[in-house]
């Protein structure tokens, strides 16, 4: 209770899906010790922590932000570049993340300050611009960045692979220092999270949500809105771009793709919606569906392409080809901020009469 | 004399608000009927009822014999309803013509009535063709009184017309109220100026938190001194 | 009476010339800054092609939203689907559109670009039924739909289409430039600069002078009043929904034949652009837009000549100087 801080999933079986995630993601390296399934397992993790912080932006403050990459490319860069010019060690870690986050948290202040006394609307957009330029920017930096093709880079010895720091004889697998990486961004990700639920479950978190149902309500109490929005949106960033050191450690790379590409952007969105807006939860529950969707219903829909190419189908092919997966899950996304806008953890609380009314509008 | 609008039992909610609590009330046929109260009795929020801007949670609205709560602004607008809001709203950036053009719902400006118009209210000829933006306070409120009189209505919606404007204004705009009436209008017209709403008055309708809580004639009421001080909490004296 | 016949005149309403005059005072500057006169013709031309294009595009976007508070953001997908259905009539009539005569290159355009309109148009219709209708007034909800719908959009396209880029060569006779001197002007810019011109002009004509357009400037201004004069707006803006998609389609046609290349992501960074300029044109106002989208341009194609790797960079900044000057744009439009 004292580490959910008193926000509990409130639905039997909410619960009991959210811990068949988590004991999933944590037995994974000794249960599926292959490589796809602990890029799985992380990248479920790695997006937890990012798609929470996003939350605590759209389902809190009901503000929409397109530049929630940025943050999450700041962070994987910097601990990229870091690392990649001054050599795989410690020193390098520090200063990445001593760089990362207080730039991602500057830029989060400047946005924040300049475009949250407009509308919701104005903010959007404001994000979405500044966000595709601060890609061309990455991308035509290359002396620093790495451009298109971004940074590769070694990690410290104690995270790499080859150190091996329990045998398989002890414990019957074998945890080596990409185990340890695993367990790190495991870790990480579960604090960030704890974090935000601690944020929005307290006085500033009860703000937020007056300024999301009634701005000027929120203004006429006297709470200065621009202040709390700004302060949220730094908090966001700085756990975004956090997330972003954890997915460039476990990648030993950042680039346009992995880190900053706009596709990510909207992968977070549709983790949020379909997840549920404004319960944190939520994201874990959007984040597992959407990673596992990505990297499993693929090839499930490349058998049904396949069959209906067969069966001499018109259009169906193509729109169940492999590639098309996205298609499925916007579609699954206009569906659930039509019909279900509290996603999967408003569907799962509603469950439980009268437990539902302060979810997510 | 028939009753051209009715209202029985409406109830509005605004959000979570409650704030028409059972509305009852006629007004008939050629007739002007005040609508008085405090600020923040429902007096506009009645007006919103009648012209679907508000939608009436329940009760029965009844205009010339149909029942109109379940329409849309437009549909109610088309049967003969023209609305003078409280905050005027003329178009600012069309010009008075181009407000007038768009009021005449059913085809082109008709010359003998803007020539009526124009008689008590010269100044709509004189800026005829500058922005609505640029009128004063009062050459707006006329320009949406003109609105809603360029083409014959059944019945007017009036809004505090008076509300701001300067003494002497409030003099000529209750000589063109009287005009229009003159003409056979049906008027609703809310007025918190009880000087006003004696001048121009045929019924009274007394609404607080909500309800109406008194009815009857306008002659009545302005000659019942202490009743008006209770309704109304100020007296026709103590007012001039 | 005589109060109301009072005989004080009415001050006459400034025309606000000043942001009419930014981007001019902007082209002048650049004359010393970019050195020779006749890249400087050429720079200049093609701002004014390429702010024309995206002005088209843009306008939609801008009523719509001025209209009724609804920002579409998968504006763009309507000019990807435009440039995809332009090729459906503009490939098969290769030979036509390569042949060295206006008239037959026209012969396939026109019918393309009308096609291009009308499906735009139609699915214009079916979005705005579907994806915004339900979440009227609703913010949040709309940004999400449309965003949805936008991934939808793209998703389909490759479905249809393929991922791979499909080249679209210009028709033969508006390759090449005219040579004035040393200044060579592409003709395609000519082109688009009259077509861009052509519906600002048209756009004009219909809000200052039919009834529609009095009732679309009624609307952005008070759509409650303009309903309780008895008109149905939510038609009107179904209408002007749908004719924004259209133009968004002939943009994107337009575009395509541009850059010679039609792909489904060539509404993303179009998007961002049109964002800009709607922004900084003030949102609802089609006069802003125009400048807004010149002004976009200019900074694009100045900035690419003079420092090209701050190309898009320098229209946030733009937007930035813009909005630190006029909060709501160029042209606030009153009432928001």
């Amino acid at each position: 209770m004292m580490l959910l801080s008193g926000d509990p999933p409130r639905s039997r079986v909410l619960t009991i899906v959210l811990l068949v995630i988590i004991l999933a993601l944590a037995a994974t390296p000794f249960i599926f010790p292959g490589a796809k399934a602990m890029n799985v397992a992380a990248k479920i993790c790695i997006f937890a922590a990012l798609v929470a912080s996003y939350d605590l932006l759209l389902g809190y403050t009901g503000t929409v932000s397109f530049a929630h990459t940025m943050f999450y490319g700041i962070g994987s860069y910097a601990i990229a570049i870091a690392l990649y010019t001054m050599g795989p060690n410690w020193g390098a870690v520090a200063t990445g993340i001593v760089i990362g986050l207080p730039l991602a948290a500057l830029l989060a202040l400047a946005i924040g300050l300049f475009s949250l006394r407009v509308a919701a609307i104005f903010f959007a957009m404001i994000t979405l611009a500044v966000a595709s330029a601060f890609q061309v920017l990455a991308s035509q930096m290359s002396w620093l960045t790495g451009g298109e093709d971004g940074r590769s880079f070694q990690l410290p010895d104690l995270l790499r692979p080859g150190t091996v720091l329990i045998p398989k004889s002890l414990i019957g697998f074998e945890f080596n220092g990409r185990t340890l990486t695993f367990y790190l961004v495991f870790v990480a990700s579960t604090l960030m999270i704890l974090a935000l639920l601690r944020v929005v479950n307290s006085p500033f978190g009860r703000v937020l949500q007056a300024i999301r149902e009634n701005r000027f309500r929120a203004e006429a109490l006297g709470f200065r809105t621009v202040f709390h929005l700004t302060y949220a949106n730094c908090l966001a960033a700085l756990v975004a771009a956090s997330a972003g050191i954890l997915n460039a450690l476990w990648l030993r790379y950042a680039g346009p793709d992995t880190s900053l590409s706009f596709s990510i952007m909207l992968d977070i969105l549709l983790m949020v919606v379909i997840g549920g807006m404004g319960t944190i939860y939520g994201a874990i529950i959007g984040a597992a569906i959407f990673i596992l969707a990505q990297n499993y219903l693929q090839s499930l829909m490349g058998v049904a392409s396949k069959a209906a190419g067969e069966a001499g189908l018109p259009l169906l092919p193509g729109l169940l080809h492999p590639d098309r997966w996205l298609l499925w899950l916007g579609l699954l996304f206009i569906a659930s901020v039509y019909f279900f806008p509290t996603g999967v953890v408003g569907r799962l609380r509603s469950g439980r009469a009268g437990k539902t009314s302060d979810a997510a509008h | 004399m028939t009753d051209l609008l009715k209202l029985s039992g409406v109830h509005t909610h605004i959000g979570r608000y409650h704030i028409l609590q059972g509305i009852d009330l006629v007004v008939p046929q050629g007739q002007t009927t005040m609508l008085l109260g405090r600020n923040g009795a429902g007096k506009t929020t009645s007006l919103r009822t009648i012209m679907g801007l508000w939608q009436a949670s329940s009760g029965e609205i009844t205009l010339a014999g149909e029942r109109i709560e379940a329409r849309t602004t437009p549909d109610i607008a088309r049967l003969g309803v023209g609305y003078v809001p409280e905050s005027m709203a003329v178009f600012s950036d069309l010009t008075v013509k181009e407000n007038l053009v768009l009021a005449a719902r059913d085809g082109p400006l008709d010359d003998k009535q803007l020539d009526w118009i124009f008689g008590f209210f010269p100044a709509l000829r004189r800026f005829w063709l500058s922005r609505a933006g640029s009128l004063s306070g009062g050459q707006k409120q006329m320009l949406s009184i003109a609105r809603a009189i360029v083409e014959p209505r059944k019945l007017l919606l009036i809004d505090e017309p008076t509300k701001g404007l300067a003494p002497a204004i409030v003099m000529a705009l209750i000589e063109c109220l009287k005009e229009i009436k003159r003409k056979g209008a049906t008027i609703l017209l809310v007025e918190q100026n009880f000087f006003a709403a004696r001048e121009l008055g045929d019924h009274v309708l007394v609404m607080d938190n909500g309800t109406i809580v008194h009815r009857g004639e306008m002659a009545a009421l302005a000659a019942d001194v202490p009743l008006q001080e209770r309704l109304l909490g100020l007296s026709l004296e103590a007012h001039q | 009476m005589t109060e109301l016949a009072a005989n004080d005149p009415l001050p006459k309403p400034k025309r606000d010339l000043a942001p009419i005059l930014l981007p001019i005072a902007l082209a002048l500057a650049m004359i010393p800054l970019v050195g020779s006169t006749s890249s400087w013709v050429t720079l200049t031309v093609a701002s004014l092609a390429m702010g024309m294009m995206i002005f088209i595009m843009a306008s939609g976007l801008t009523l719509v939203f001025g209209l009724m508070d609804v920002l579409n953001f998968g504006h763009g997908a309507f000019i990807a689907v435009g440039a995809y259905i332009g090729t459906l009539i503009l490939l098969p009539f290769a030979a036509a559109m390569q042949a060295d005569s206006l008239l037959a290159n026209l012969a396939v355009l026109v019918p393309a670009i009308l096609l291009a309109m009308a499906v735009s148009g139609a699915l214009g219709l079916v979005v705005e039924r579907v994806l915004i209708l339900p979440v009227y007034g609703q913010h949040l909800k709309q940004i999400l739909m449309t965003t949805g719908g936008l991934i939808v959009a793209e998703q389909t396209m490759y479905a249809i289409w393929g991922p791979a880029i499909i080249p679209l060569p210009l028709p033969a006779s508006l390759r090449g430039s005219f040579i004035l001197g040393d200044v060579a002007i592409a003709k395609y810019r000519v082109l688009a600069m009259l077509v861009g011109l052509a519906v600002f002009i048209a756009i004009q004509l219909v809000l200052n002078r039919s009834k529609i357009g009095l009732l679309i400037r009624a609307g952005v201004e008070n759509r409650e009043m303009v309903e309780a004069l008895g008109y149905r707006i939510r038609r009107l803006f179904l209408g002007v929904f749908m004719t924004g998609s259209a133009l968004a389609g002939l943009g994107g046609v337009m575009w395509a034949l541009y850059r010679e290349q039609v792909h489904a992501s060539m509404s993303d960074d179009l998007t961002v652009l049109i964002f800009i300029v709607v922004i900084i044109g003030g949102l609802g106002s089609i006069g802003g837009c125009f400048i807004g989208a010149i002004l976009v341009a200019m900074v694009a194609n100045y900035g690419g000549f003079l420092v090209p790797k701050l190309a898009l960079v320098s229209n946030i900044l733009l937007m930035v100087a813009i909005l630190m000057w006029r909060p709501r744009g160029l042209y606030a439009v009153t009432s928001r």
